[in-house]
């Protein structure tokens, strides 16, 4: 087939197999495919990356990098891949790409001058892996702190309450024995230390070693030092504790007078190590840990583990996909969660702007009743855990109890269609309305938010932006409809995009896409009556709660409501599948989206920062993992 | 408790008839820790995803100004309760630890979830601390993942209450009426992983056996589940026969060199306790023997 599209006319490069036909004819000796079972793309010769980077980006139209992430396949061919996923902003499906190098000494050069979206996502592959990547311009630890010993990630890396490198640990199944690590520690802690450790030589608390090694483009010495020329700028620090970070996020910020000159974040206050856990987990342990990614809808965050698992899954011979309910049930789950997300985002960005917590009081209150449903359903409130390899936990229930006042909290019992009809028909809606009513014309916030924190769409592609802040610059990238998933190519509903990439564009993006979704949930109720007594699962659960996953590499991909959340998942190991995912990668919409931060800063006052920030809506859980 | 204004006019004094309604009569304990368990202002201050049922417990449905938790504060300094909503990293405690010491006393820590209570889903994370307690002292824990608003109200409610049995009589409820300012919690330190200077003596002893055999300080061979059982035995019984040497957090695992001295902060406090806990135990039975007579 290669030999048939080897001249370039023949060749139709608008399809992914066509880009890669392109490629190999272009590139002969830099590319190759990736013939490994249950691979796909290309492996690219790491010393060639940067020239082949250009060619996809340039002429082939990938403009978007999505996801870079990296695997340490020891064990297995003992080296280490950085992994690329390049999409077109125009839509269609991945175009992936590979650099291997080896685990001594990791190299492979920086993406970073082709997409700026790179860059986070380069220093977490540092950070966690050791990779190192010339010409990158920043390239210092993100997520652990300088000076920790030692990349995590890295397979031969055990952490202090290290037991097996898979789960069930046989401590635990099937004996039943019950210990607490903090008992197998020597200091009763989670902690271990390198045997070279020097006490004499801790870490400087001095504010110009706190500063100086965050890349902040400024000279901190010489603004910390009091005697020298006599200059405004100032650092200024907020966070980790602070009321408008949205959780345990920091940023750096040099400031001349009232003017922002440059901004960096930090992260990693809450990097509780989903990552590392995942792949010792199995695959069905996952599903609750995705609901503590991001917390405000964990319905989004199952939903893309759980395509991601499948796609693997379709691969085998013992794989039956979703029955329709199914299929329906997890679309009313996930656009339920983007309208408690954008609810949530709106009422948390007027705290920052100034309103303070007044009208976010409104919109928690409507969450409370999305919430009840998802109790009733799924059994808690907010880590749902409902979605299954195949299938779901579980269908709706008949009736539901849920308040019918919550100025009393009296409790109603409800029909469950019925209570879903009223919540879809009129509360939401009203709430949308009510919402608007106040804000949209708002003076205030008219005045504070246009603007403000302008992101262009070139930029906003170029760093790989996600979600409203992408289609807030005048981008119409929804994977809902670039790359269509589940059972959205059938519904009717359309893309909100604003043009002016301010953070009024993304309120607006923001109210548009609650009212979207509430036209899919409308959608959705008669198909939901029209399948009542199907099962939600195809064939009686097989597979689902242990499966033995086929070998190869997964992305699966959804609109969360925070952007594109995507799982890079590698089954390797066994010859015949495997029970853990031997890589298991989050690509977190929230932490790529700061990536642009620093630029969508820059110029505005320090009040500005704080609304920014809000605007690009950041769940911690999910930035940090 | 709550005070009971007809209970307060109830007393033995004599008052005179036309002051009856203008005067209670009542412990100062009472009316101090009255004020305090209603005035206990929670620090504005969200670590992980409890943090957002705690938002849920603090707005309209849930309403924890209801109980006297009025307003969430965002400095340390004007906050009298510390939720620890949520997951510690080995990262974020440095911060955490020296917000609590700039709290003014008298201060309380609350650990709600999974995780602030003893690591959660996520212990054995290599950047995730096991529970708040290895670090601060904490005064409520409140189960679940994350605890409804109603389980982190109720836990709240169990602060209150263990406030009231505090009393200004005893100097060990309300140790920040002491001469001279409380000892800080000692800040950890970020080195190669997170160190608690309390356990520097510790660390130092075990990268001297360990410089010899090369080996990472901190794992050991989880021993059989029996052969724990014994070992533990084994040191509570050296500790029995030594309790001056041994630091009490070796209680947990098998100490292979002899005790740790603690500082003289973790000594007096360590007392302070100890006797604390006996006058409980005296009161205790003082009370069942009270019922029983009555
Ligand atoms: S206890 Fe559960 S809900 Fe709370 S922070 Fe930990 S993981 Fe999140």
């Amino acid at each position: 087939m290669v030999e048939a599209l080897a001249t370039e006319e023949t060749i139709d490069a608008q399809t992914i197999d066509g880009a890669i036909a392109y490629l190999q004819t272009q590139f002969p000796d830099a590319v190759k495919l990736d013939d490994r079972e249950g691979y796909q793309g290309l492996i690219v010769d790491s010393a060639q990356l940067l020239k082949v980077a250009r060619a996809i980006r340039d002429d082939l139209g990938f403009d978007y990098l999505s996801s870079a992430t990296a695997v340490d396949y020891l064990g297995v061919d003992d080296h280490m891949e950085m992994v690329y996923h390049a999409y077109r902003t125009s839509g269609g499906g991945a175009l992936v790409f590979k650099a291997q190098t080896d685990r001594e000494d990791a190299q492979i050069p920086s993406l970073v001058p082709v997409w700026r979206g790179a860059d986070f996502q380069e220093r977490e592959a540092w950070d966690l892996y050791g990779i190192r990547f010339p010409g990158h311009p920043n390239l210092k630890r993100i997520l652990m702190w300088e000076g920790f010993h030692g990349h995590p990630m890295r397979k031969d890396w055990r952490e202090a309450y290290y037991e097996e490198e898979v789960k069930p640990f046989d401590s635990r199944w099937p004996g039943g024995h019950v210990h607490r690590s903090e008992e197998k520690n020597v200091f009763g802690k989670n902690v271990a230390y390198p045997p070279e450790i020097d006490l004499n030589r801790l870490m400087d608390s001095s504010e110009t070693s706190v500063y100086s090694s965050l890349g902040l483009g400024v000279d901190i010495e010489q603004i910390m030092d009091k005697d020298g020329f006599e200059t405004n700028q100032l650092v200024v620090n907020m966070g980790p504790h602070h009321p408008s970070t949205h959780g345990v996020f920091r940023m750096v910020l040099t400031v001349d007078g009232e003017t922002v000159t440059s901004l960096e974040p930090v992260m990693g206050y809450l990097h509780r190590n989903h990552e590392k856990i995942g792949e010792r987990n199995t695959y069905l342990h996952n599903i609750p840990f995705t609901d503590r990614l991001d917390y405000i809808s964990s319905m989004g965050n199952n939903h893309g583990y759980v395509l991601a698992v499948e796609q693997l899954m379709s691969l085998g011979r013992r794989y039956n996909p979703p029955t329709y309910r199914c299929e329906a049930l997890r679309v009313m789950m996930v656009e339920l969660s983007r309208i408690v997300n954008h609810l949530w985002a709106i009422g948390f960005w007027l705290n920052d702007i100034g309103a303070f917590f007044t009208p976010v009081l409104y919109f928690i209150q409507e969450r409370e009743r999305i919430l009840d449903f998802f109790e009733a359903v799924a059994g808690s409130r907010m880590m749902c855990n409902y979605m299954r390899f195949g299938g779901l936990f579980a269908d709706l229930p008949e009736r539901i109890k849920s308040v019918s006042n919550l100025a009393n909290d009296r409790v109603r019992d409800y029909n469950t269609m019925q209570f879903l009809t009223e919540m879809v028909n009129e509360r939401i809606p009203r709430t949308i309305d009510e919402l608007e009513q106040l804000l949209t014309q708002n003076e205030i916030v008219l005045e504070r938010s246009i603007g403000v924190g302008i992101l262009s769409a070139e930029d906003a592609i170029n760093y790989s932006a996600a979600g409203p802040l992408l289609r807030g610059s005048g981008v119409a990238y929804d994977i809902r409809r670039a790359d269509p998933y589940s059972i959205y190519p059938e519904l009717d509903f359309d893309i909100a995009v604003e043009q002016e990439g301010d953070m009024y564009a993304r309120y607006r993006v923001r109210v548009q896409e609650l009212r979207e979704s509430v036209r899919i949930l409308r959608q959705i109720l008669p198909r939901l009556e029209a399948t009542k007594g199907e099962s939600i699962w195809a064939d009686g659960k097989v597979g689902a709660y242990a499966p033995r996953v086929p070998l190869g590499e997964a992305y699966g991909r959804v609109e969360n409501g925070k952007g594109e959340l995507g799982y890079y998942i590698v089954s390797a190991g066994g010859k015949n599948g495997s029970s853990n995912p031997w890589r298991y990668h989050v690509r977190a919409p929230s932490f790529i989206n700061l990536t642009p931060m620093g630029i969508m800063s820059t110029g505005y006052k320090v009040a500005d920062i704080v609304g920014i920030l809000g605007s690009i809506d950041i769940v911690l859980g999910e930035t940090d993992r | 408790m709550e005070l009971n204004l007809q209970e307060l006019k109830q007393t033995e004094f004599p008052v005179p008839v036309e002051l009856e309604d203008n005067i209670a009569i009542t412990s100062l304990s009472q009316l101090y820790n009255w004020g305090r368990r209603n005035s206990l202002w929670p620090m504005l201050f969200g670590l992980a995803c409890c943090a957002i049922e705690m938002i849920a417990t603090a707005s309209s449905r849930f309403d924890f100004s209801r109980f006297g938790f009025e307003v969430m504060r965002a400095t340390p300094r004007q906050a009298d309760l510390m939720i620890v909503s949520g997951t510690v990293t080995k990262k974020m405690v440095v911060p955490i630890v020296r917000l609590y010491n700039q709290m003014p006393e008298p201060k309380y820590v609350l650990a709600m979830g999974a995780c602030a209570s003893g690591g959660g889903p996520f212990k054995e994370g290599y950047n995730v601390v096991s529970g708040m307690d290895k670090y601060l002292p904490v005064d409520v824990y409140v189960p679940g993942c994350p605890p409804t608003p109603q389980a982190l109200l109720y836990g709240m409610i169990a602060l209150q209450r263990k406030i009231d049995g505090q009393s200004i009589a005893n100097g060990d409820d309300v140790p920040w009426y002491g001469v001279g300012p409380a000892e800080p919690t000692p800040v950890p330190v970020l080195g190669p992983d997170i160190i608690d200077p309390r356990q520097m003596d510790m660390i130092r002893r075990q990268a001297e056996s360990a410089a010899m055999e090369m080996a990472a300080l901190g794992q050991r061979e989880l021993p059989a589940a029996t052969q724990m059982v014994a070992a533990k035995a084994t040191t509570q019984e050296a500790v029995a026969a030594a309790p001056a040497e041994v630091d009490s957090d070796a209680l947990n695992f098998v100490l292979p060199t002899g005790g740790t001295p603690w500082s003289e902060a973790e000594d007096i406090r360590e007392k302070r306790r100890l006797r604390a806990l006996a006058r409980k135990a005296v009161r205790a039975t003082r009370r069942a023997a009270e019922t029983d007579e009555g």
